[in-house]
């Protein structure tokens, strides 16, 4: 699994890094975390609003922290 | 409205507490405990219901929506209405500008676009209203409209184009599509209530230290300070008032909810309301934080016509609001 968070290094996106960290980390799940906090490349992305959340290069959540109950969520449904 | 709010600060302050209504101190602890309920109250129901209507016009729609047809001009007038329900943390600028003008929208527009979204926000809009009453808040939201739309229009007619960054100008001279692959799963409203409740609390607690501190300032100056005491020295015939109001507004970030409810004591102790509503205006809707994001896509002298023209904008509508109030 393939998690990105993308977010130009705002309050809000290191929130949701934290959150994406403690899923897992409560879960038991692995994945690889990417930040990714380059402007140039989150244009890359085509998205309007940050952070954004991708797992798996899907975007799951963006423009607003991803809670940790819904990351958990994902992180399962995955699985 | 708020009526049943002074009967409980009045009845817990001089009651339950047993402090003499009518001596400074009860004034300012009733004074605190009032303001303190009121705002809270609408801060809640304003940001709740701001994000109810932008979860049914998220921004990708507003996009859509000013790209889709020919708009002969009104594209100011709507970029700068949506602008004012759309919230996005201001680390969204640089994503969004270049998400708007690649998509076609012209750069005036997706200029008027982001002077309004911070102008007129969720947080604003509240305080705004405890503070100095719907009719002012309601002539507040107007200005910042008509503001972001104006100096969206001069800035269009600067031709600034040529003064964006490389990588920007890149960018958009590349032919990639804009449509997103991944389309959001749409959700019913009942579902997404509990998100939208969140969110809101959410900025509620961020903002709730300033506002409690704030009006913590503003209630002892209300109790201690008397009433006209600025008017000898801020009066609305200074004609630097409203300037100086703005140049010290502008470098200020994000602590107007920490500074509406010290203005309100301001405005009651005789500084001219349109002085205040300047300031205010210029420390929502300029300062160095977002200078320093749109930095990476405008360069040096751009960033600098455009704080400028802003700016201008604001002053000018400062003493507007005082010459008609």
């Amino acid at each position: 699994m393939n998690i990105k968070i993308l977010g130009s290094g705002c309050t809000k996106c290191k929130i949701t890094y934290n959150n994406v960290i403690e899923a897992l980390k409560e879960t038991g799940l692995e994945a690889e975390v990417v930040k990714i906090e380059d402007m140039e490349e989150i244009m890359k992305y085509n998205v309007l609003t940050t952070p954004v959340l991708m797992i798996d290069d899907v975007v799951k959540v963006k423009g607003r922290v991803a809670e940790l109950s819904e990351i958990k969520e994902f992180l399962q449904a995955k699985n | 409205m708020f009526d049943w709010v002074q009967k409980f600060a009045n009845w817990l302050v001089y009651h339950v507490l047993g402090i003499a209504s009518h001596s400074k101190l009860g004034d300012t602890i009733n004074f605190f405990i009032f303001d303190t309920i009121k705002i809270f109250i609408l801060l809640f129901t304003v940001t709740l219901l701001m994000g109810m209507i932008n979860s049914y016009f998220p921004i990708e729609k507003v996009r859509n929506f000013l790209t889709k047809r020919k708009w002969y001009g009104l594209d100011y007038f709507v970029a700068s209405f949506f602008g004012t329900i759309t919230p996005f943390c201001s680390c969204s600028s640089v994503p969004l500008f270049i998400g708007f003008v690649k998509g076609g929208i012209p750069l005036g527009v997706t200029l008027a676009f982001l002077i309004s979204s911070p102008l007129v926000d969720a947080v604003t809009v509240a305080i705004f209203w405890g503070m100095f009453g719907w009719k002012i808040t309601i002539i507040y939201v107007t200005s910042g409209i008509i503001l972001s739309m104006i100096a969206g229009f001069i800035l269009s007619k600067l031709k600034l184009e040529g003064l964006l960054t490389d990588w920007v100008k890149t960018l958009l001279a590349k032919n990639q599509s804009m449509e997103n692959d991944s389309i959001d799963v749409p959700e019913s409203f009942i579902k997404r209530v509990p998100v939208i409740i969140k969110e809101a609390l959410g900025i509620v607690k961020g903002v709730s230290l300033y506002i409690i501190v704030g009006i913590a300032i503003g209630g002892l100056m209300h109790g201690f300070i008397p009433t006209g005491f600025f008017e000898a020295y801020i009066s609305k015939d200074n004609p630097f008032a409203v300037p100086i109001a703005v140049l010290i507004g502008v470098p200020m970030y994000s602590n107007t909810a920490g500074i509406l409810p010290i203005m309100q004591v301001l405005v009651e102790k005789g500084i001219p309301l349109g002085t205040v509503i300047a300031f205010s205006m210029a420390v929502v809707g300029l300062s160095v934080p977002e200078g320093l994001l749109l930095k990476k896509i405008m360069t040096t002298k751009m960033l600098m016509i455009f704080f400028s023209v802003v700016a201008l904008c604001i002053i000018l509508s400062g003493y507007i609001f005082n010459l008609i109030m």
